[in-house]
């Protein structure tokens, strides 16, 4: 068996599942994208750039999204950050195992499970009521776009916190001690050693949060109330209420078009931010 | 029974009565050596209503049977008597709307066996070909006589039975009154009205084209079936007025109203009975400018995978007896009359149920177009991502 033939072999099982999970499904949306809505909803073949035209209906949604997929990134980044960096660097050895697997133990449940105990927490009787006891009158959490927020930092946080986590402990502590070894004050040590070396794990933790984000529906159906709309919750309406198949993958093309390009200009910040590190480690 | 005898004395049967008191014997050995079991089998043959004749107990129907139906529709006790008596677990599958049911079954492979469409979709389906006629001869509890023609006769479609009457109801909404002062509003225009004012935050409509489109035509005083685009312009807008004001578009009210989150919802006949039977400040209003009229079937879609257990749940569910309890438990009106003569009379006569006959007048059936008409659908879900 020649080298070309046994690699061939190996990417065969990956080969076929792409080709019919995900080649021939999107050739599929695409060609139903230029299609038209049947008398009784679905799809009959045509060649149209309606359903494109159409978009704006639904820009909405594609606010909705790119608002609250890159805002929920940002602050699971920031709880997630802090805490990895506990579980890495200063937690006692003895306890970072127990302390891991108390990061994972939520996601034993399903999530659906999971936000609809929210919908109680953000409920009237809930932190609501809590906060009237202490005098804060008539706050309203649940079906906001901040309840939806909540769940997803709550939803999406370990998705964050491991890459990074992974990252720092791995960090080298020698270059620590030798940073402050070399005057420098322990700030700075973070913002100039361990920060930059734990790159990886913050581009891994928020390209893999932004992208599951982008393509969210059940945290906003849950704790939005129909209310606060994901481009995913239009797509669900759109082919499991109008019925609009040619509509819908139109939106779902678009979607994955805009995915593609934000997620390569942000693959190509990370690799300049990359290459300028080690420009500074030359130096 | 393996050991029949034709004769025991007394005192054998004592002694072997003790014996299975004592459970040193089974009752099969108890029954057979006593010659009980014969006595009860062929009392049971000779009295017919101790007979197990019902098409739902007979044979083996599978281990599972899937419903897909409306939220709040159906005691959960009878769903355990019948996997008691036929061995068959019922899968429950909740839906909002018509339209959302219709998705699933054109797109094909949905698993069910039984589903429950309204009154308007039943000629879609039959002309899209997603739903089999119903074989009565399988149904032994199904009398069509026993039905109100008004809500049973949409079930039938081109003479052939398609489908067979669960309940009938009405759409109004339901409010919190101790929210507002303890006045109850009569009309669609105040619902409106109350929600962009004094209930803002707190109002929730349906998921769903058919009543939200409606009944925000209503409104304006058009009909609630209209496909009109000037008048469903005027909706669109009223409805994108709304929206800020909304607590949420959900069919599934009930949790929020008991939770005190939502104080107003737009609201079906049962849902409305089972919260002002716990809660009496929450109550049901028909508007006076009209709204809908509904009423349920039970059907079986094309390809049903249980297709002897759909036939088993269906015929279960008709017995006069089943029905009837569901009835007291959700709270809808049923067209079976053999059932309405197992209610007791408060049932009969709450106006929730059956409406006074000038609030009822004003209500219209959901018309067939309004299931397949693009300019609705599309309404919906603009007003639900706007």
């Amino acid at each position: 068996m020649t080298q070309r033939s046994r690699n061939l072999l190996l990417l065969a099982p990956a080969g076929a599942w792409f080709l019919v999970m995900l080649v021939i499904p999107l050739t599929v949306v695409l060609i139903f994208s230029f299609g038209e809505r049947g008398a009784a909803g679905g799809y009959v073949p045509a060649f149209t750039l309606d359903q494109y035209a159409n978009l704006p209906a639904r820009w909405a949604a594609f606010k909705n999204t790119l608002i609250l997929a890159p805002a929920g990134t940002l602050a699971s980044l920031l709880i997630a950050y802090p805490l990895a960096y506990y579980l890495a660097v200063r937690a006692d050895p003895r306890w970072k195992t127990v302390l891991l697997v108390l990061v994972i133990v939520p996601f034993w449940t399903s999530i659906l499970i999971r936000s609809y105990a929210w919908i109680f927490l953000l409920g009237g009787r809930g932190i609501p009521a809590l906060l009237a006891a202490i005098g804060i009158e008539d706050v309203r959490l649940i079906n906001t776009p901040f309840a939806v927020l909540i769940g997803i930092v709550y939803g999406y946080l370990p998705l964050m916190v491991f890459p990074i986590f992974v990252n720092l402990d791995r960090l080298d502590k020698r270059l620590l001690e030798a940073s402050s070894d070399l005057g420098a004050s322990p700030w700075r040590t973070f913002l100039q050693v361990t920060l930059p070396m734990s790159l990886p794990g913050i581009a891994t933790g928020c390209l893999l949060v932004f992208i599951l984000l982008m393509g969210e529906f059940l945290i906003p159906a849950i704790l939005g109330g129909g209310k606060v709309f994901f481009v995913g919750n239009a797509l669900v309406d759109l082919f499991l209420q109008s019925r609009n198949w040619a509509f819908g993958s139109a939106v779902a093309a678009t979607l994955v078009i805009l995915m593609l390009v934000t997620v390569t200009a942000y693959m190509r910040l990370i690799r300049r931010l990359g290459a300028q590190r080690e420009d500074v480690a030359l130096m | 029974m393996t050991k029949d005898n034709d004769h025991i004395s007394k005192r054998k049967f004592m002694e072997e009565l003790y014996r299975y008191k004592r459970g040193s014997v089974t009752r099969r050995h108890f029954l057979g050596v006593t010659g009980l079991g014969t006595a009860s089998a062929v009392l049971a043959a000779a009295v017919p209503a101790l007979r197990p004749r019902r098409a739902w107990a007979q044979g083996d129907i599978g281990d599972r049977v899937v419903l897909a139906t409306w939220p709040n529709y159906h005691d959960p006790a009878n769903f355990e008597a019948f996997t008691e008596a036929t061995g068959a677990a019922v899968d429950v599958n909740v839906f909002g709307s018509n339209e959302e049911m219709l998705a699933k079954l054109q797109a094909g492979g949905s698993g069910w066996d039984v589903f429950v469409p309204t009154n308007y979709t039943i000629t879609t389906y039959v002309g899209e070909g997603l739903i089999d006629p119903l074989d009565a001869a399988r149904m032994a509890n199904y009398d069509a006589s026993a039905f109100d023609p008004r809500f049973a006769g949409p079930g039938i479609v081109d003479n052939t039975l398609y489908a067979v009457s669960k309940n009938w109801g009405t759409t109004g909404y339901a409010i919190n009154i101790s929210k507002n002062d303890n006045v109850t509003p009569t009309s669609w225009k105040e619902f409106w009205d109350m929600t962009m004012d004094s209930f803002s935050g707190r109002t929730m409509v349906h998921d769903y084209q058919l009543t939200t489109i409606g009944n925000a035509l209503k409104y304006f005083g058009y009909s609630f079936n209209s496909v009109d685009p000037a008048e469903l312009a005027d909706a669109e807008k009223l409805l994108l007025d709304a929206k800020p004001h909304l607590f949420a578009i959900n069919s599934d009210y009930q949790p929020s109203m008991r939770s005190g989150d939502a104080w107003m919802t737009m609201c079906w006949t049962g849902d409305g009975k089972q919260m002002n039977r716990d809660m009496p400040e929450i109550v049901y209003v028909l508007g006076k400018e009209g709204g809908e009229l509904w009423s349920d079937f039970y059907a079986i879609p094309k390809g049903a995978p249980h297709l002897d257990a759909a036939y088993a749940l269906i015929d279960f569910l008709l017995t006069p007896e089943v029905n009837a309890k569901e009835a007291l438990f959700h709270g809808y009106p049923v067209a079976d009359s053999r059932v309405n003569a197992l209610l007791p009379a408060e049932v009969l006569n709450d106006p929730i149920l059956y409406p006074a006959a000038e609030l009822l007048d004003a209500l219209e059936f959901g018309a067939a177009a309004t299931l397949t008409d693009p300019n609705r659908a599309e309404l919906l879900a603009r007003f639900k991502s706007a």
